[in-house]
């Protein structure tokens, strides 16, 4: 049963999402059950990565050959550490992410669930492929759903921005594949365990080819990742989007991110001769670019919606320089800070649109408005959150930045990553501050308080549920600490023992 | 043959990505699928250009390589896909936003904004 469960995290969101749209489920006045379908198929998923997390963390990775096509010649679904804990993330985000859609935003569409489902049957897909065009192909998966999800219930705004967005990936799926056709030419496989064997016997010419492929790859996982200098769609996108659905593409820039670790380490690792860490002094500055970037975009923009798209790429630019460390030590450190920063900014997405909710027009924009009508909880839930993403104790932020900021071993390193990182906190503290004082204490003159307040509307009780459930998740994060970093550290491991997995693949000297 | 086929290749790219500088969608659209063809006809020379070359064991001297004609095939299909959406998308956008510009709107003429500065009634 074991060897099957690997394809769950896949199946069951598809045949769920499948389901959703037949009989028992269809049509709009069936939202009920979808609703209680949809929480159902999203427990399961945790229970199936949870149970998956456990098994792999405890024994060793272990692969799975779709249609029994043994490696290097089949489809090769992978599940490491790493994967399993990032299923195990997305699922949950999902969940919190469905709590509070069931407020109203999912009665807006009728596929609204369909589409979640399929959103993360593509992004567990990313995580647990171990074959290049395999991930194209669920990065499609997960992009076709994205589109459909971010002009879920329509408006002037989210066209315009979902054009821009399907443009800008369709773009980046074409040099994609153009970077699969000239790794496939220089190395004659796309399983990446077999190409991290190959590279280091490449002739010279095909080495060039490889190389090229790389880069070429770079951009687009940079540009799905929103790293300097492609990250001018993602401020606007996620600006635009319905909350929830911005809430989970906070996990998108992260597979993003995923991917930029598990080629440069395992293909473009310690095996691969003359292109060991080809992309490393390239990163390098690009990661502090984009921090201050999107340090700078946090404290100018003028919407909350449009920090909160600032404060992703912040994190982004905080993993890439872990990245760029290039040590087990630095990378466990980022997937710490993974963690941390992709359900935080999914929940200040959602927080801001609950503020925005009961603001009337001025919604979540900076401006004088009128009082919240929960003037406490959404006070003390903003305060919360913004001490979790600007990184103060108790909080994951600071476990996350601080283990980043132990990585580096070299002074000169340590110089860099000390001030980038904890200017860019500062800079968010300020931003929030900012943004707190303004929404919560400028308040227009009332004539009669009672009256204007009246027609805001109530929070709902699965708005809070779902927020609360990501909000919490901070401080478990902080107080289960140390079996987390252990998670971390051993998922880092295995990422970067390039060996352990051509082992486990069993295909040293199959050729 | 090869260098029929780079330069087929090389201009198909080449107008698909002119085109997708374009500021109006339907030249983006038609952009998009010339990038698109480019992109296919890659990936199937990335199994090397050979001819009479079999893909079925034992029936001849000679093997095409496989793996990238299906490649192709997926990515045709997904491709399909694609275009099928923003197709639909650019038309949505015509009717949203009133222009098939794809920034919603003209840009602002720079000299009338000049002009209107302040204190220079």
């Amino acid at each position: 049963m074991i060897e099957h469960m690997i394809i769950w995290p896949i199946l069951l969101p598809m045949i769920g999402g499948l389901l959703m749209l037949l009989p028992p489920f269809k049509g709009v006045e069936r939202y009920a059950s979808r609703r209680i379908f949809a929480v159902i198929l999203m427990l399961a998923q945790i229970t199936i990565a949870a149970t998956l997390l456990i098994t792999v963390s405890s024994e060793s990775p272990i692969f799975y050959a779709v249609g029994n096509w043994q490696p290097p010649f089949g489809i090769i679904l992978y599940a490491d550490t790493l994967s399993t804990m990032l299923v195990l993330l997305t699922t949950f985000l999902g969940l919190g992410v469905v709590l509070y859609s069931l407020a109203g935003e999912d009665r807006a569409g009728r596929y609204y669930h369909p589409l979640i489902q399929f959103q993360i049957l593509g992004i567990n897909g990313a995580f647990l492929t171990n074959d290049l065009f395999n991930i194209f192909v669920f990065f499609e998966v997960l992009l076709i759903a994205s589109y459909s999800l971010l002009i879920h219930a329509g408006g002037k705004q989210k066209t315009e921005a979902a054009l821009h967005y399907v443009i800008i990936n369709l773009i980046g799926s074409s040099i994609f594949l153009f970077a699969l056709g000239t790794m496939y030419g220089a190395l004659g496989t796309l399983n990446i365990a077999d190409m991290a064997l190959k590279i280091s016997t490449l002739s010279e010419s095909n080495l060039l080819l490889a190389q090229i492929g790389g880069a070429l790859l770079l951009v687009v996982f940079g540009l799905k990742s929103a790293m300097l200098p492609l990250h001018f769609w993602l401020p606007k996108t996620y600006a635009a989007a319905p909350a929830p659905v911005a809430a989970l593409f906070a996990i998108m820039t992260k597979v993003g991110i995923y991917c930029i670790f598990r080629v440069y380490t395992v293909i473009y690792g310690v095996e691969a001769g003359e292109l060991i860490d080809m992309i490393q002094p390239i990163i390098w500055p690009l990661a502090i670019v984009t921090i201050i970037v999107g340090a700078v975009g946090a404290l100018v923009s003028p919407t909350l919606r449009g920090m909160a798209g600032n404060l992703v790429i912040v994190s982004v630019g905080t993993l890439l320089i872990a990245f760029a460390l290039r040590t087990p030590q630095a990378t466990a450190a980022a997937f710490m800070y993974l963690i941390h920063s992709t359900v935080a900014t999914a929940a200040l997405f959602l927080i801001a649109d609950m503020i925005g909710l009961q603001r009337g027009k001025a919604i979540d924009r900076f401006v004088i408005s009128r009082k919240l009508k929960s003037q406490r909880f959404l006070g003390g839930c903003f305060f919360v959150i913004a001490m979790v993403v600007a990184g103060l104790p108790p909080f994951s932020g600071f476990l996350g930045k601080l283990l980043i900021l132990q990585a580096p071993s070299l002074n000169a390193d340590k110089f860099i990553i000390f001030s980038t990182i904890l200017l860019s906190s500062l800079v968010t503290i300020v931003a929030f501050s900012r943004a707190g004082t303004t929404i919560f204490f400028r308040h227009a003159p009332v004539r009669d308080p009672a009256k204007d307040l009246s027609d805001s509307p109530d929070l709902s009780i699965w708005q809070i549920l779902g927020v609360v459930l990501l909000l919490v998740a901070s401080p478990l994060l902080t107080l289960f600490g140390s079996h987390v970093i252990d998670i971390t550290q051993l998922a880092a491991q295995q990422l970067h023992d390039v060996n352990m997995l051509i082992d486990i693949m069993r295909i040293r000297g199959a050729q | 043959m090869e260098l029929l086929y780079v330069i087929c290749v090389g201009v198909l790219t080449f107008s698909g990505i002119f085109l997708c500088l374009r500021a109006r969608t339907f030249p983006v659209v038609v952009g998009l699928t010339m990038l698109g063809y480019a992109v296919n006809m890659f990936l199937f020379s990335s199994g090397r250009l050979n001819l009479e070359g079999a893909a079925i064991l034992g029936m001849a001297q000679n093997y095409a390589d496989p793996l990238p004609q299906a490649l192709v095939l997926t990515a045709i299909v997904i491709g399909f896909a694609m275009i099928a959406f923003v197709v639909i998308l650019s038309m949505r956008a015509r009717a949203d936003l009133g222009s098939d510009l794809v920034d919603g709107s003209e840009p602002p003429d720079t000299r009338k904004l000049v002009k209107s500065k302040r204190g220079d009634a």
